[in-house]
């Protein structure tokens, strides 16, 4: 072990623009009244997405990947609108742009649909980032860029051309769409403007609601938000149907069996809390060291994290 | 041998990648939002030393390479192999010229090497950072000159020619990095 390996990888001067960050982003939901609240890091149960692993710890839960499932159910009791800054924890996800703990800044507006969220995040970002927005629907953004519809292809045309793009052969559908958004369609962005993808495929609707496109095919009412190369937010217009959110629990552990993976418990308190009654609203997530990074420009994580995993 | 997931991916780590062994050099994780994780690779072949880029999805996993980096001993050569010895155990191992390549113009009896095995075998050879060698053949240089400027080839036992300066004399001995092939200085007797 080297000897200077006690310290801090981060320069202070990153902890400090953290510090001012934060500050920032406290001034501007207090100035728009939204609550600053805090929920558990650690429960009973965690989140069933098939491509999301929580760590568990034994004897008492789940560290959680997000404050999501504690957020909706303050919102179910009626606490209005709600934002948190909270660490979350994913399995396996390390690497350049990924620390398996980071910080969410997740925030709820009741009475928002996803445009009015998204407008708010941009509000929050442009004069953050300095830069101005494009919006884009993700279906014409992806066949604009890689040739091929994502809701209408068929599997076979998307995997091959996953596969000339570098990718492992045998993707499905889906798979091939995430391997060519990550890969082809998010390095063709614009790094210096802040963009705003909606619409996302159906079958990546996770906790959003679906709506049936100009065809009939089903998108999901979703955003993600992209600035300097890096992925900084994912938002919803929030489903708000118990039943059909108890349905993508069950598909959810179907896809996790299939994959190989240990099934997750669906959390009960998240359903009779979208049974009490969820009202209407748009929540999102931004990953705050995401967000540092883009402002920084810092090409690592660690960069803007004082002590990556390796020597936490 | 047993077998690593992408979670496990590190640089160094040796994986048997199309029937050959492979060391990686550079791991990559991209995640797009919410979907199928993948991992970026960047491999070298050990047999052919090559490098190769490839994409694994996350969880997948791959055979490990029954790879050893061992310090050997270099002993002698027969002409067709490079015979090392483990200090330790004494076993001796033949090296094919395959498996020593470049590192052969720099191998002096009883210097320690790096010696990849594979299953056992050499597969590959590097030499120390620094080997120190006789000069067999040089020109005379001008006397007076110190700075080293310019400079000449010089002939060292091995084989290996490498840029002296002017007033290093044939039969001296002198230390060279093997990593670049530069003179390092004189050793004085």
């Amino acid at each position: 072990m080297n000897d200077a390996s006690w310290r801090p990888g981060a320069a202070l001067d990153a902890l400090k623009a953290r510090a001012d960050l934060l500050r920032t982003v406290r001034a501007f939901f207090d100035a728009r009244g939204v609550l600053e609240v805090s929920t558990p890091s650690l429960a009973a149960h965690a989140v069933s997405d098939e491509h999301i692993d929580a760590i568990e710890v034994p004897g008492h839960g789940w560290l959680q990947t997000s404050p999501e499932y504690h957020m909706k159910r303050l919102l179910a009791a009626g606490s209005g609108p709600i934002y948190q800054i909270a660490r979350a924890f994913r399995d396996g996800e390390a690497g350049a742009r990924h620390n398996p703990e980071f910080t969410l800044l997740e925030w709820y507006r009741p009475g928002f649909d996803l445009e009015a969220l998204v407008d708010e995040c941009l509000a929050l970002l442009t004069p953050l980032c300095a830069a101005g927005a494009e919006r884009h629907r993700f279906r014409a953004l992806f066949r604009e860029v890689t040739g091929l519809d994502p809701l209408t292809a068929t599997a076979a045309a998307l995997a091959d051309r996953a596969t000339g793009a570098g990718a492992p052969a045998g993707l499905s559908g889906p798979q091939a769409v995430d391997y060519l958004m990550a890969t082809v369609v998010e390095p063709a962005l614009d790094p210096a403007v802040i963009t705003v993808v909606v619409d996302f495929p159906g079958w990546a609707a996770a906790l959003a609601q679906t709506a049936g496109d100009d065809d009939g095919a089903t998108v999901a009412r979703r955003f993600e938000i992209y600035h300097r190369g890096l992925e900084l937010a994912n938002g919803y217009q929030e489903l708000l149907d118990a039943d059909e959110q108890a349905r993508r629990f069950a598909r959810d552990n179907e896809k996790r069996l299939a994959a190989g993976k240990r099934p997750m418990t669906p959390d009960p308190y998240l359903l009779d809390a979208l049974r009490a009654g969820l009202p209407p609203c748009s929540g999102v997530a931004l990953g705050l060291e995401r967000l540092h990074m883009a402002l920084s420009g810092a090409g690592r994580i660690d960069q803007v994290w004082p002590f990556p995993r390796d020597r936490a | 041998m047993a077998s690593y997931s992408t979670s496990e991916f590190k640089s160094g780590l040796k994986l048997m990648l199309d029937g050959d062994p492979c060391s990686i050099i550079e791991n990559e994780f991209v995640k797009p939002g919410k979907g199928q994780a993948f991992n970026r690779v960047k491999l070298r072949n050990l047999k052919t030393g090559k490098v190769i880029e490839r994409t694994f999805k996350s969880g997948d996993s791959l055979e490990g390479a029954d790879v050893l980096d061992v310090t050997m001993q270099y002993i002698y050569s027969d002409g067709e192999f490079w015979h090392f010895m483990d200090p330790n155990t004494f076993d001796q191992k033949p090296a094919g010229a395959d498996a020593v390549g470049d590192a052969k113009q720099w191998l002096k009896e009883e210097d320690m090497c790096e010696v990849t095995l594979y299953n056992g075998e050499p597969l590959s050879v590097s030499p120390p950072n620094f080997v120190e060698l006789e000069i067999t053949q040089t020109d005379p240089g001008v006397k007076g000159d110190t700075a080293g400027t310019g400079g000449k080839p010089a002939t060292l036992s091995t084989g290996a020619v490498v840029r002296v300066p002017l007033f290093v004399q044939e039969g001296e001995v002198i230390k060279v990095d093997t990593r670049t092939g530069e003179y390092v200085g004189r050793i004085k007797n």
